[in-house]
């Protein structure tokens, strides 16, 4: 039989569908750990759950306790083990089943995940992928809504990613499993259901290179991860009023890959940041900080910024305000272009 | 039910040591009778210690833990201790003498170190805490390998996986669960519960803390899981008896070794002055992890004889009469007196383990004095194994800055562009 040309994505097509982010993120674990008997994924409810967002359905049905490991309810556990793991030759794959308890593993991911490659000067790697469900809209409970990627982003050693659309969550996720590098995989949880078509043979970006979603001339918005959609939505909006935004999906946090950014802002001469993370010492301070440095001559106006607020994430009946929207969104656009 | 129920059992039951007439320990700093109690407790193993040599020389039995061990075994034990001790010594030496930014000292922890070091296999895995010079002695790591740590040249220069020894840990029990991973991961590869037939078809890995790592939330998860998934790894708790200033009664209210119990496997609390116990603990421990019974917990009782690294101020916590008390139980002098009582080693024996100790010295002086100091590039090497646009270009940015000075002060040859 001939060797097919493009790999298949472990559901057994090649064909075009239509599926969610969180069917995408899914038959990308299926298709690493099929390819790859090393990849392992595991956390709490993994297994016979299938993850609280049923992310990981399936998986231990098909490739058994061993490789889809319902761990004890223990973060420090889930990602200190993992490393072990990793020393021994395995690719874990971990969930967190909230962006709020990653805290009791930050310890582990900080002072040893991040480190282990430089601290070795390459002779011990640690291919781990952490994924965590972040961000709000869900009308959650405390500890169940936050946004602390740029705390990851600051950490060297350390990959930083946030998918938006279920392609990207399908190729990105592969790509973070193969590479040799810890990622922290941030994932737009209120995005899981979103729908996108699928073409497996499609060409795909590389996890690290932020992409160009809509061209214009008024000024760029970038942003990441839940985002994403907000600022597309607020560009068809912006039309209304006679502003053409380009967008910019930054997708991978760290490191920034700002090249299409400071592209972007060249034409534009405007640049708007979003993202829900309180803006203080956040991505969008990096991005906004980097771009004025690279881009000063050819800004019309300073960079803005849309965030969430310096505050701890608020009771579900207020995020609705804390939340960036179209409208603030949109607000930041009118001051830019008042200037 | 009855309040009586929910009483405690008396800290004297629990302890076996304490008094009962002592404050409850509540304050900041510990009272006398405190540190009367702790210094009862660093005094007397209880009745539980495994023991094979008395602190004056004379081997005794124990009915699960004897071991057989020849005249040439007992002779390369007792040199390991000196030359790892001599090793020691001249690291607070280069330290005190400015060549070193801080040393860890070892002394004391000699026999618990080598004793569990030795009956690790080579297929086996270690993963230390920052005090293990007589393990990574044993792993066939030279003394020399660990300057550079001190030093400020690297963060460990050996090679884990050829080694079988992980890097230092510095944070405290982080060490602990990356051990029951690897664990986890040697049995998920079949490596435990093979025929004995085969010495490498087993494997197990080993895991050192201190008695104030088991305050840390990593040695209780790692511990968790290292019982749920039966994985093959031994904890050796090396309880020197103080956590910098702070003595275990400030970590436990219980023994620790009979912690344990509490996850579902054996703890056992061995006299980690004695390299034979701590031998033959350790290989029973080791065959069980390898057979594929799950974990055990070692707790090696032993005295730290020293400061916690050379920063530290030991006169401040801590009585001399502990530490003369201590001397008398030296785990070294205890093998000495046993070999050369039974003859199993002669005077020129010890004094050719005690020249060979000087040259180790020597070397290990020499080594320091001649390190040379890592190029600035070696600060932005091997941050990723992908290597990152954003570390290149300051990389690229800070060579280029150290490029403009006339006098870099260093061998720019090859290391600067």
């Amino acid at each position: 039989m001939a060797a097919p040309t493009v790999e298949t994505t472990g559901s057994g097509t090649t064909q075009p569908q239509t599926i969610t982010m969180a069917k995408g993120l899914n038959m990308a674990m299926r298709a690493t750990m099929e390819r790859d008997p090393k990849v392992l994924v595991m956390g709490e409810d993994v297994g016979k759950l299938g993850g609280v967002f049923r992310v990981t359905d399936g998986l231990q049905k098909d490739f058994g306790e061993h490789r889809v490991l319902d761990t004890p309810l223990s973060e420090s556990g889930i990602i200190g083990a993992a490393i072990g793991l990793a020393m021994r030759g395995f690719r874990p794959v971990c969930e967190i089943q909230f962006d709020g308890f990653i805290f009791p593993g930050f310890d582990q991911i900080v002072s040893q995940l991040s480190k282990m490659h430089f601290r070795s000067q390459g002779k011990v790697k640690a291919p781990v992928v952490i994924r965590v469900p972040f961000g709000g809209g869900i009308g959650a409970v405390e500890h169940h809504s936050e946004s602390p990627e740029s705390l990851f982003a600051h950490i060297a050693g350390l990959k930083v990613m946030s998918c938006s659309n279920p392609v990207d969550a399908y190729w990105m996720l592969q790509q973070a499993i193969d590479s040799d590098d810890p990622v922290l995989f941030f994932e737009p949880k209120r995005r899981y259901w979103e729908k996108a078509e699928l073409d497996p043979t499609a060409e795909h970006l590389s996890m690290g290179s932020s992409a160009l979603l809509r061209r214009g001339s008024s000024a760029t918005l970038a942003t990441y991860g839940p985002m994403v959609k907000t600022c597309l939505d607020a560009a068809n909006a912006a039309t209304e009023d006679g502003n053409e935004l380009e967008v910019v999906d930054l997708r991978s946090l760290s490191p920034l890959d700002l090249g299409p950014v400071a592209e972007s802002v060249r034409r534009t001469g405007r640049l708007i940041v979003v993202s829900e993370s309180p803006p203080e010492s956040s991505v969008t301070s990096e991005v906004a900080a980097r771009i004025q440095q690279e881009c000063f001559y050819s800004l019309e106006a300073p960079v803005m910024r849309v965030n969430g607020f310096d505050t701890p994430y608020p009771p579900s009946k207020l995020e609705e305000g804390y939340l960036p929207d179209l409208d603030r969104v949109l607000d930041a656009v009118d001051r830019s272009l008042a200037y | 039910m009855s309040p009586e129920h929910w009483t405690r059992p008396s800290r004297s039951e629990d302890r076996g040591h304490a008094d009962e007439t002592a404050p409850a320990a509540t304050s900041a700093a510990p009272t006398r009778e405190q540190v009367i109690a702790g210094l009862r407790a660093t005094s007397e193993g209880g009745a539980d210690l495994v023991q094979l040599l008395t602190p004056e020389g004379q081997r005794v039995s124990h009915p699960d833990f004897d071991i057989d061990i020849s005249e040439q075994q007992l002779r390369e034990m007792y040199r390991d201790m000196v030359l790892i001790r001599r090793a020691d010594r001249e690291g607070n030496s280069l330290q005190r003498q400015g060549q070193l930014g801080i040393w860890v000292p070892l002394l004391g922890q000699e026999a618990a170190q080598i004793g569990a070091g030795r009956a690790l296999r080579p297929q086996d895995m270690a993963f230390p805490s920052y005090r293990e010079h007589g393990v990574a002695w044993c792993r066939g790591i030279d003394p020399t390998e660990l300057l550079g740590i001190f030093r400020g040249t690297d963060h460990g220069s050996w090679d884990p996986n050829r080694t079988g020894m992980g890097l230092y840990t510095i944070v405290i029990g982080n060490q602990c669960v990356n051990a029951t991973g690897y664990a986890m991961g040697q049995k998920f590869e079949g490596m435990v519960g093979n025929s004995d037939r085969d010495p490498n078809a087993n494997e197990a890995t080993m895991t050192f803390f201190g008695d104030g790592a088991t305050s840390q939330g990593d040695v209780h998860e790692g511990m968790v899981w290292a019982s749920v998934y039966d994985a093959p790894v031994v904890f050796f708790c090396q309880n020197n008896q103080w956590a910098i200033s702070e003595p275990t009664e400030r970590q436990s209210r219980v023994p620790l070794y009979e912690r344990a119990r509490g996850y579902g496997f054996p703890g056992i609390r061995v006299d980690g002055n004695d390299v034979l116990a701590s031998l033959a603990v350790s290989k029973w421990a080791l065959d069980e992890a390898r057979s594929g019974n799950g974990p055990v917990l070692i707790e090696a009782f032993t005295y730290r004889m020293d400061a916690h690294t050379t920063s530290d101020d030991a006169t401040r916590y801590r009585m001399d009469d502990e530490l003369q008390a201590w001397k008398l139980k030296d785990p070294i002098e205890r093998l000495r007196v046993y070999l050369l009582r039974e003859q199993i080693v002669d005077q020129g024996f010890i004094d050719e383990v005690q020249n060979e100790a000087e040259e180790l010295a020597t070397r290990f002086r020499e080594f320091c004095l001649n390190m040379s100091e890592p190029p600035p590039e070696r600060m932005f090497s091997a941050v990723y194994a992908d290597e990152s646009p954003v570390v290149a270009a300051q990389r690229d940015e800070y060579l280029d800055y150290l490029s403009g000075f006339a006098d870099a002060g260093h061998d720019t040859e090859g290391s600067v562009r």
